[in-house]
């Protein structure tokens, strides 16, 4: 039976949650339709020591593409090599549904001539067709579509699929740049974290946002600190936030930001403007505090706290911190 | 500098959506539509290089039935200088479909600079750009926040999650237009007049073919109504309760 790919996404020598969902999708496949699981992990030198995390994930084979041009994602070298390799006959591969993973799947899939699928949150594997789901209009709409090329080219949203661990032998093999990757027309000159943003929206199982109601930048901090209470929290924020520069657009959510649904979303100061729900609404539990009990927000939160952001988010620090410390 | 930006008409993101009874579409009554919004940042940004330069042409492309004139005539009042409708009656899902078609317009035109949106907010496929650039053999820079052109290089920034990369690569170029670049600006009246006298070019879609096929929309379940738990910080100890034994996520 036909191999199944799953792109392993890394940042600055870091393994991402992303690389693991993807691979645990590959192996859910595989297991139905039958066939390997092939995990490609790129990097600088040194990257190989994720293997077994992707291993333990249950891929069968990690190909490693170790070089110092891949410190920073070189897009061209590493599409050139995926699509060679896919051309050998993969029954699917899937990338993550990030910036990078967006970037790279649609320029395997234009090399390849093929259509793919794009955030996809659900998929079924049948003969020749996949059938999957994606949002689309901001969320608002769940579209049902068949995808017929082979290899299926999928990016997969976030948390469809949560890492399972289901250990294979994870059998290292170096796979060859198909292109020098020194001589590529896009050069990625620097990656670097943004500053605050400790974990990743895209992510995160919490996400902590906040608004205009915060007043000025430096009342971020108490959004900062709930989130690092929770201790797996992102900080996100709405767009009349990052206008104004107090946070960086990466961190922005909603219709032209961040498309996210965390387990526990908890706006903070935001009014919640249609297009803001748009990129959160489909979280699964939303808190909601703002000081004005007619905010659109408190329609859409499963618990609203009527109150100010400055007296009440300190409090549920304290008590946040108190629940993980087990108290 | 020749410049061109890919321009798709959607509807407003406002609106509450039904169905159609076709089950693969929307029922549009009712609805307004306008250019999508990543789109309106990238002619926002393209027209912008050309008032900077003082020099130059931006085109607007829009594949789609008679309407999506409309939207690019927008454009054009926002200081676009020429406009192809590329005509098609019938909606297209296939993201490689329609950049085949883009492509084969862009082709000839000799441009520099061709933008597109990070996404288009409806279908939010994410591909076209980088099918377009490969289609032509162009280099692609896809979901940047920050965009500088200057000596035959583009050099931009583009959001991570929680990070974000600097990269650069030379003209001619394909760049897709993320959220943080510049917001379109609202065309004015001046600008609506002169937008009557530009052209405005009618020709055939080349549509590829079709292997990525829209089966059926759906309406997500409903959220259950918002609930007050009640006032200030005194309110804390019930919500943490309920995080903990009703949600579970604490
Ligand atoms: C085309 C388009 C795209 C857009 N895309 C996005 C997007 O992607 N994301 C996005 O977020 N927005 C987007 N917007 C903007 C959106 O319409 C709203 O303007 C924005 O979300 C409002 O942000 P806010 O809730 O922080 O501010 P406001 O609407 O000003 O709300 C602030 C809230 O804080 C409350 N408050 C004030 N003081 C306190 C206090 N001390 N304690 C508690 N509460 C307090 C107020 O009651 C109010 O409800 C978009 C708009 C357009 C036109
Ligand atoms: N029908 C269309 N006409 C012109 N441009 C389009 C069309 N569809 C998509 N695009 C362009 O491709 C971008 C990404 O769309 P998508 O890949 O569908 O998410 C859009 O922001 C537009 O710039």
């Amino acid at each position: 039976m036909a191999n199944i790919l799953a792109f392993s996404e890394t940042r600055l020598g870091e393994l991402r949650r992303a690389g693991l969902e993807t691979v645990t999708a590959a192996r859910q496949v595989a297991d139905a339709t039958g066939g390997q699981v092939h995990a490609v992990l790129v990097g600088a030198p040194g990257i190989a020591q994720h293997a077994a995390r992707l291993a333990a994930h249950g891929a069968d084979v990690v190909l490693v593409m170790e070089h110092e041009a891949f410190a920073n994602y070189n897009p061209e070298a590493i599409t050139a090599t995926l699509a060679a390799r896919l051309e050998s006959g993969y029954r699917a591969a899937f990338f993550a549904a990030s910036a990078i993973g967006h970037d790279l799947v649609a320029r395997v899939a234009a090399k390849m001539r093929l259509a793919y699928a794009s955030d996809v949150t659900e998929f079924a594997f049948s003969g020749d067709a996949v059938a999957v789901a994606h949002p689309g209009y901001t969320n608002k709409i769940v579209q049902r579509f068949v995808l017929k090329a082979t290899p299926a080219l999928i990016s997969l949203r976030a948390g469809a699929v949560l890492p399972v661990e289901n250990a294979k032998a994870g059998a290292v093999e170096a796979l060859t740049a198909a292109i020098d990757p020194t001589s590529v027309r896009v050069k990625v000159t620097l990656t670097e974290k943004a500053a605050g943003g400790k974990i990743d929206l895209g992510e995160a199982p919490v996400i902590v946002a906040g608004g205009r109601g915060l007043k000025e930048a430096a009342n971020f901090k108490l959004v900062e600190d709930l989130a690092a209470a929770f201790g797996n929290a992102a900080v996100g924020a709405t767009r009349a936030v990052t206008d104004d520069g107090w946070r960086p657009h990466s961190d922005q959510i909603g219709q032209t930001g961040r498309l996210v649904s965390p387990d526990l979303y908890v706006a903070c100061g935001i009014s919640g403007a249609i297009q803001h729900l748009a990129g959160m609404r489909t979280s699964k539990t939303i808190v909601a505090i703002n000081k004005d009990k007619e905010a659109p927000i408190f329609k859409v939160a499963d618990y609203g706290i009527v109150g100010d952001v400055m007296e009440v988010l300190p409090v549920l620090t304290e008590a946040v911190k108190a629940v993980k410390a087990g108290a | 500098m020749k410049l061109a930006v890919c321009i798709k008409r959607v509807p407003d993101m406002e609106g509450r959506f039904k169905i159609a009874s076709s089950g693969t579409g929307i029922d549009e009554a009712g609805l307004k539509f306008d250019m999508s919004d990543f789109d309106g940042y990238a002619a926002e940004v393209a027209i912008q290089i050309t008032e900077k330069l003082g020099a130059g042409e931006v085109t607007v492309i829009s594949l789609g039935p008679d309407v999506v004139q409309e939207t690019l005539r927008k454009a054009l009042s926002m200081g676009a200088h020429r406009a192809v409708q590329l005509k098609h009656d019938a909606p297209v899902s296939d993201g490689l479909a329609i950049a085949t078609a883009l492509a084969a317009e862009l082709k000839d035109g000799g441009y520099d600079l061709i933008l597109c949106g990070r996404m288009a907010v409806d279908t939010q496929n994410r591909s076209t750009g980088a099918f377009v650039a490969e289609l032509l053999g162009l280099p692609v820079i896809t979901a940047i926040s920050q965009l500088n052109v200057d000596g035959g290089v583009v050099k931009a920034r583009r959001e991570l999650e929680g990070a974000y990369e600097l990269i650069e690569c030379p003209l001619p170029a394909v760049v897709t237009i993320d959220e943080g670049i510049a917001r379109a600006r609202y065309p004015s009246l001046k600008g609506i007049m002169a937008a009557k006298k530009k052209p405005l070019e009618v020709k055939p879609a080349q549509v590829g073919a079709v292997t990525y096929q829209l089966e059926k929309m759906e309406l997500p379940a409903d959220r259950a109504a918002g609930r007050i738990i009640g006032e200030g910080k005194d309110a804390v100890p019930e919500l943490v309760r309920l995080l903990k034994e009703e949600a579970k996520v604490l």
